[in-house]
């Protein structure tokens, strides 16, 4: 966990990147889940963001 | 000395010609080269995908160019958001994503893993199950929305034949609930085979020496196949997962011509429904909203699957 944030703060490849598709991934599961009208209407704005951020930090230092 | 046709087309050039060729950089000549495909792609897509976000910003209707377009902000966008038919359409492509992508998964990985020991008739038989992938989808619909006619269809029979019911009593791409499970077995049967073809080229990469070792460690099968088997495999089918995660995330013309998105709303994907919002309500703002929402999910996804990828490459 430690390695995780460390790699954030450094701004690191891997840990960004990890990031980054978390918030895709949950993104997708929000846009599509049956449980919550709120999940669905933030759904857009986190897959995003997470794009965004997924295209930005593939260009840091590994 | 040998003549060439490089060397006679070099003598047939006319000399203003070679002069202005020689003149040129290897960066420029290879910009050369590329600048048509890059014409092209900005053309046919970047120039529309920008378009499209400008779009989605206004109520432009496309069958009415001579109205004034209204600069609405991002009220298409909320529209969308907030909207219980447009989330109930998810729900219906998630349905459908879940499961064709288990079933393909999980039969796709048991026929890799069947086909991967060798037997007569290997290479005949892998053939015959990759014969539906190569077919189009407009074929496939059309082919079976004759299985599933209740009257005539073969379906009905088969089922029929295993469980008693009789096949004139239901109809697969009528109301009852099993319109969404139709579509899903037409997918798994004809994209079960890709899958397989992927888990085939991951169980061939799995060294032999590895399961030696195994064995000379008394591992038995069981063990091996969760220790060595499932985790090299794994990024393989990772990839054959998003590839069919992003493939029917965007599935129209098989589900069209099967049900039309029918009965009711009970099959209508998202882009079904973005189709019929674009060219049938003809909302083109709207509309343009609604494809950059599944636009960006998509790329989002293909993000995941190029990684994904490279992770494949590094190993």
């Amino acid at each position: 966990m430690s390695t995780f944030v460390n790699g954030l703060l450094r701004f690191r490849r891997g840990p960004w990147e990890n990031l980054s598709t978390l918030l895709i991934a949950l993104g997708v599961v929000m846009l599509m889940q049956p449980f919550f009208l709120w999940a669905f209407t933030y759904s857009f704005i986190v897959t995003l963001i997470g794009t965004v951020l997924f295209i930005i930090t593939s260009h840091f230092p590994e | 000395m040998t003549d060439t046709p490089i060397d006679r087309m070099a003598r047939a050039t006319p000399p203003h010609v070679a002069r202005r060729v020689r003149g040129l950089s290897d960066r420029a000549i290879a910009w050369l080269f590329v600048a048509p495909t890059i014409f092209l792609l900005l053309a046919i897509n970047i120039f529309p995908l920008i378009w499209t976000v400008r779009l989605s910003f206004t109520n432009f209707a496309a069958n009415r160019p001579g109205r004034e377009v209204e600069w609405v902000g991002l009220r298409n966008y909320q529209r969308i958001l907030t909207d219980d038919g447009i989330w109930a359409n998810m729900q219906t492509t998630a349905h459908f994503l879940i499961w064709t992508i288990t079933l393909q998964v999980l039969i796709g990985f048991t026929l890799a893993w069947l086909i991967n020991r060798k037997f007569r008739g290997n290479d005949l038989l892998t053939t015959l199950i990759v014969l539906p992938m190569m077919l189009s989808p407009a074929v496939v619909g059309n082919f079976w929305t004759f299985l599933y006619q209740p009257q005539i269809g073969l379906f009905n029979y088969v089922v029929e034949l295993f469980t008693g019911v009789p096949a004139s009593s239901f109809s697969m791409l009528g109301a009852g609930g099993l319109a969404k499970w139709s579509i899903i077995i037409v997918d798994t049967w004809m994209w079960t085979p890709f899958v397989m073809l992927i888990c085939l080229a991951g169980l061939r990469s799995i060294p032999d020496y590895i399961y030696e070792a195994a064995d000379v460690d008394r591992a038995s099968k069981w063990r091996q196949f969760w220790t060595i088997t499932v985790p090299m495999v794994l990024p393989f089918l990772m990839l054959a997962v998003l590839f069919r995660g992003i493939e029917n995330f965007k599935m129209f013309d098989m589900v069209v011509l099967l049900t039309g998105g029918g009965p009711g709303n009970e099959t209508l994907l998202a882009s079904i429904d973005l189709k019929r919002e674009a060219f049938e309500k003809w909302r083109t703002g709207y509309s343009s909203a609604y494809a950059i929402i599944l636009f960006v999910t998509v790329f989002g996804l293909a993000s995941i699957y190029v990684k994904a990828l490279n992770k494949v490459k590094e190993r």
